[in-house]
Order: structure tokens, then C-alpha cells, then sequence
């Protein structure tokens, strides 16, 4: 009896068919805006939990806080696509953040200079995991993690493990500012969001990149120089980087040269979070963003609901673990 | 007249012509130069010569098949000619002219195009971006120091090249959602967007599911209409017979016969390419088939005997 319904039931009708289309394009829904749809209902379990999270503080504090990890997001969001890993941002984070704080109070009326040495700094230690991944041909998780600790060993010896503190007044301008109503690190990040969504979604550049990350023997075949792309991605990655250490120390108005410590894993959560995968060439900044505000937005809820920092790291862990399922799924 | 003698084996080279007819003996010069030559290529890595003095040549809008086993030299001939390896001796011609591939961009940009074995596609990007990989059209925003891919001519331009292969595909549609064929239809339309005069197709059927040789003969038909030639890199005789106008057989990087489809068995070119030679060959009467594609008014059968200049080194680079 059983093996008579079995074969009836592979036979497939048009009623069938009708369910495969839908279970498609539910899938499909699912796949493309899952991560929003757990966003939005976190955010309306959070409002009706938590009496002040709906607060216009609570939410500028929110996305100030999250700016930080999200610039450092960004980079790695080109990094990851290329199917690679930084794990040097934040030995980065420390290392620019602490040349910013030691300069800054000597550049006087040159502003610019201290930011222009962290970010330099930055570029310096992208530098050296690019040509590590590109010419010595080590996997970027080794490379990275040599960089990673060259880094924070060159802020260790430059304060000899001292904390500088102290800024000048341009320099708190940048972590605590406001341009109307909008906090000076939210601005910096969306800006730099902004241009990070446009390079690696119009221009060819970005497309080389997705090339790289998914396939990229094919890549090298059609004449793209995958090396430079990928030289170019760890250089972003360093440079966002230190953007965000900056923001960091001026946000601080000081630096410590533990700064970052830890800030790769959350950053690369954030990350996977917003869709992009370790396997590489699947990814967007869009996402990124998105995952960088989740995690924000959860550990702010968690505080304010009086959560058990015990708690926190497990339940940002159990987001990890759904994220990563619903990205697998999407991709059968 | 028919040469039914067997030639000496002493002979250093000689060209043994299978023909009834005086007139069908000599090669008729074509009326125009050959689209590409090849004459007297060498290739060495190191110990290993991968091809020793190899010439072939492809007429405009021909299928030529390239036929060899393993570690013949029919891949590194032609990354030579895409520009992939220089050769060291040896030169290329192209419409009659002496030219040099330095790069494979130089290739690509005279027309030369290879359509890999894999295919050469990124699964995670959709047809349009695959087609245009590595060479995206731009456009200017905020005058010429913003540019942008011109996603909109890409599409267009897919959609017009698939058109033209007779191949339907959404240029929307991410890669990894198609078929065997429809995967090679995008390299194929990759070779076509670039105005190919020329396409290369390294075993063109080793990545379909099914070996689907009908539908490789009406891609190749549909390219000769289009006036581009195709060379095949092939193992696989029964594709060279279905596709091919003329073939070479290629062994320890020589060439070892030039023949065109119909003068020649497929029992006699195996026999050619796993013993460099047809002067110990045994008919066991299969006969030559039927040809699939009469082309031309000259059919010639050429087994050049390199057996007098035997390899030195097995190259082992295919």
C-alpha cells in the first residue's frame, strides 16, 4: 500500500509543479532578505522589551558604537569576498590608533598630519599581508595572523605598554562630534560605506573581485591580474582598518596599545552575519552594514535589558550559527 | 595514380599522398592566405621538448581538429598561438603576415580566442558578467576619472551574441544555474562578444554531462556560417569526424598527418596516434565513414613520418 502512494506521489502534475515554483521564490525571498527580516524582528522585540531602546540617544549611541566595527567591516567585506581573511585589523586598530594619539598633540595646526600617518600605518600593514598572500604564496590566514601579531607587537614597543591619552580638540571633534544631529563617526562610516557599495558594485574593479573569490583559475584565464586584486583588497582591509582605530582613539581621546584586541572575530561575524561567504565571491557592503547594525543592536538590547555579559558572547555565537545556515541554504 | 607502395621508413621526412587522382595529389594553393599559420614551432621546458618543428595551418571560417593523446603537445601549441607561451623557434602568421603574440591579450586582440576545457566561468557571477570578464564595457560618470560598467550594453550585447549561437539564456541568470551546454554556450558567446576571428575549443565536450556531439556540430556549423574558424583540441575521434573540415594528429609534439575528414578511417588515425605511423597499419576493413561535412573540391591525405627522427624526450606537457 505504502510503495502504491510512493509511486503514485513521483509522479509529478501540474499542481506540483505550481509548489516547486513557490517553494522557489519563498526560498529565494527567504535567502535575500532572511537577515533583514531577523533585523526587523529584533528590532521590534527590543522596543517592546526594552522600554529605552527606541530612544533617539539609545539609537545614535547604537549606530555610533557599531561605526567602529563596521569600518573595519568593510575592508574585510572585500577581503572575504576574495575568499582571504584579515586577522591583522585589529593589531591595526591599536597600532594606527596609537600613531594618531602620539602625534596629535604635536601636530599643532596640521590636523591632517596624525590621520594621514595612521592611515598610513594601516596601509603599511596591508601591505605586508598582501605581498604575504601574493608573492610568499601563504594562505591568508597564516599571512594575517603573522601581521597580526608583528602589529601588535610594534605598538607594544613603540609605548612600551604605556596608554597615551590626551588629544587635541580636532582630534575629539572626530570620535564625539556631531553634524546636526548625526554623530562624526556614523557620518565617517556611511560615507565610507558608500564608496565601498559603489566600487565593488559599478565599477570593474568590484566585479574582478567577485571574479577572484569565485573562481579564481577562471579569472586568471580571462586576463585578470588576480594578484593585484587581491593585493588591492588587503590594502583596503588595511586602510579601513586603521580608519577605524582612529575613530576609536579620537572617540576614546586616547589610545591603549591593546586597542582591537579581538575585534577581527567580531568584525568577521559581522560579516558572515550580512551574508558574505568564507568561501569566497558571495557578499555585499549592504549586508555588511546590516550585519555590523544586528550585532550592535543585539549586545545594546542585551545591556539594556539587563543580560549577563556571561550571556552576550553566546547569544552573538548562536546569530553566527544562524546566519552561516541560512547563507548555506540560500546557496543550494 | 595511386600510390599503393608503402613508403621506406629511411626516408628523413616524406609525404605519403592516399590519392587516385594526379590532379588531387597536390595540395591546391588556397586563393587566399591561411587565416593563421603555425611554421616550425619549437617549445621546450627545460629537458622536455614539447614540440619540435610543428605547422599547421586553419583557413578562414575551417573546423580544424587537433588530435593527439595525452602529452602530444596539441595544448602547448596552442597556447602559443594564445599567447600564453613565446615560442623558441618558429613563427606565426596571421592573414599572411608575420605576427607575435607576447601576451594573450595581443591574441585575443587579433581575434584569437580560447574557449577552455572548464569553460573559464565564475559560478557566482551571472551570463552577462561572464561574457564580459576581464573586459567589462564602462562609462564615464562625473566626466572620465569615474567610471562604471555599463551593465546595460552588457546585457544587450549578451543577449545579441547568444542570439546569434541560436542559444536562449537570461543574461540575468547566475552561471551556476546552468547546464553543461548552456556553460559552453556562454564561453562560446565570451569568444563571440569580441568579434573572434578565430575560436579555440580545448575538449569541447569533456565537461558535458552527456557527450553532446549534435550539439557541438551545430554550434561549429553555426560559427562556419558566421565566417570563424574553430580549431579543436580533442582526444575524442568520433568529434573530430562529426566536426572537423581537416585535422591534424599530433604525437610527442610533432605533427605525424594532415588529413581532411573522409580520406581517412578512424581506426587508421588511432592507429596514427598511438604508433606515430600508418606503415605497420592492418585494414580490418572498417573503412573510411561517410563524410559528415563534404568540404572544398581537393581531398588530401598527408602522414608525415617522423619515425626516422625519433623523440628524445617525452614531453610531458600536453
Amino acid at each position: 500500500m505504502s510503495l502504491t502512494m510512493e509511486r503514485v506521489k513521483t509522479k509529478l502534475g501540474p499542481a506540483d509543479l505550481k509548489e516547486g515554483m513557490t517553494a522557489t521564490k519563498v526560498k529565494r525571498f527567504i535567502g535575500d532578505y532572511g537577515i533583514i527580516i531577523l533585523f526587523v524582528v529584533i528590532l521590534v522585540f527590543l522596543a517592546a522589551v526594552a522600554p529605552n531602546f527606541l530612544t533617539l540617544n539609545n539609537i545614535v549611541n547604537v549606530v555610533r558604537q557599531s561605526s567602529i566595527i563596521g569600518l573595519i567591516a568593510l575592508g574585510m567585506t572585500f577581503i572575504m569576498i576574495t575568499a582571504g581573511i584579515d586577522l591583522s585589523v585589529g593589531s591595526i586598530v591599536g597600532l594606527a590608533g596609537m600613531t594618531f594619539a602620539l602625534l596629535a598633540p604635536a601636530s599643532g595646526g596640521a590636523f591632517w598630519l596624525p590621520l594621514v600617518a595612521g592611515l598610513a600605518v594601516g596601509l603599511l600593514v596591508g601591505f605586508l599581508s598582501a605581498a604575504l598572500v601574493v608573492w610568499g604564496a601563504i594562505l591568508p590566514f597564516l599571512a594575517t595572523l603573522a601581521t597580526m601579531a608583528i602589529a601588535r607587537t610594534a605598538v607594544l614597543v613603540m609605548t612600551d605598554g604605556q596608554v597615551v591619552s590626551g588629544l587635541s580638540g580636532p582630534a575629539e571633534w572626530l570620535g564625539s562630534g556631531f553634524i546636526g544631529p548625526v554623530p562624526v563617526p556614523v557620518i565617517i562610516f556611511l560615507i565610507a560605506a558608500i564608496i565601498c557599495e559603489f566600487v565593488l558594485s559599478r565599477t570593474k574593479f568590484g566585479s574582478h573581485v567577485y571574479a577572484v573569490g569565485g573562481n579564481e583559475e577562471s579569472a586568471k584565464k580571462v586576463g585578470i591580474s588576480t594578484g593585484r586584486v587581491l593585493f588591492t583588497v588587503y590594502l583596503i582591509g588595511g586602510v579601513t582598518a586603521a580608519l577605524g582605530g582612529l575613530v576609536l582613539t579620537a572617540r576614546l581621546d586616547g589610545a591603549a596599545p591593546v586597542a582591537g584586541t579581538g575585534y577581527e572575530l567580531q568584525v568577521i561575524a559581522a560579516v558572515v552575519i550580512g551574508g558574505t561567504s568564507l568561501f569566497g565571491g558571495v557578499g555585499t557592503i549592504r549586508g555588511t552594514v546590516i550585519g555590523v547594525l544586528l550585532l550592535g543592536v543585539v549586545m545594546n538590547g542585551m545591556n539594556l535589558m539587563g543580560v549577563s555579559s556571561y550571556f552576550q558572547q553566546g547569544v552573538q555565537g548562536i546569530i553566527l550559527v544562524l546566519a552561516v545556515l541560512l547563507n548555506r541554504w540560500k546557496s543550494d | 595514380m595511386l600510390i599503393d607502395q608503402p613508403p621506406p621508413k629511411v626516408f628523413h621526412r616524406f609525404i605519403y599522398m592516399a590519392l587516385s587522382n594526379e590532379d588531387e595529389m597536390t595540395d591546391v594553393p588556397p586563393a587566399t592566405p591561411p587565416l593563421v599559420a603555425l611554421n616550425d614551432i619549437h617549445k621546450t621546458f627545460g629537458a622536455v621538448s614539447a614540440l619540435r618543428g610543428v605547422s599547421i595551418d586553419v583557413q578562414p571560417g575551417e573546423t580544424f581538429a587537433l588530435l593527439g593523446d595525452n602529452a602530444a603537445g596539441k595544448s602547448t601549441l596552442m597556447k602559443v598561438l594564445t599567447g600564453v607561451y613565446q615560442p623558441d623557434q618558429g613563427s606565426i602568421e596571421l592573414d599572411g603576415k608575420t605576427t607575435e603574440f607576447p601576451t594573450p591579450s595581443a591574441s585575443r586582440d587579433q581575434g584569437v580566442e580560447m574557449v577552455y576545457q572548464d569553460f573559464a566561468l565564475a559560478d557566482n557571477l551571472d551570463v552577462r558578467s561572464n561574457i564580459f570578464l576581464g573586459r567589462e564595457p564602462q562609462k564615464n560618470v562625473l566626466g572620465p576619472l569615474l567610471r562604471i560598467i555599463d551593465r546595460k550594453k552588457m546585457e544587450l550585447e549578451t543577449k545579441r551574441v547568444l542570439e546569434r549561437l541560436d542559444i536562449p539564456i537570461n543574461p540575468r541568470l547566475k552561471v551556476k544555474r546552468l547546464s553543461g551546454g548552456q556553460r559552453q554556450a556562454v564561453a562560446i558567446g565570451r569568444a563571440l562578444a569580441f568579434d573572434a576571428r578565430l575560436i579555440i575549443m580545448d575538449e569541447p565536450t569533456a565537461n558535458l554531462s552527456v557527450a553532446k556531439v549534435d550539439k557541438l556540430i551545430e554550434v561549429t556549423q553555426r560559427l562556419k556560417d558566421l565566417g570563424i574558424a574553430v580549431i579543436i583540441i580533442t582526444h575524442r575521434l568520433d568529434e573530430a569526424f562529426a566536426v572537423a573540415d581537416r585535422f591534424a594528429v599530433m604525437r610527442q609534439g610533432q605533427v605525424v598527418g594532415r588529413f581532411r575528414v573522409g580520406d581517412v578511417s578512424e581506426a587508421q588515425v588511432a592507429h596514427l596516434i598511438s604508433h606515430g605511423t600508418l606503415d605497420d597499419y592492418i585494414d580490418d576493413g572498417a573503412g573510411i565513414p561517410e563524410k559528415r561535412r563534404k568540404i572544398g573540391s581537393t581531398s588530401s591525405m598527408e602522414v608525415v613520418d617522423v619515425m626516422a627522427t625519433p623523440a628524445t624526450t617525452n614531453g610531458s606537457h600536453s
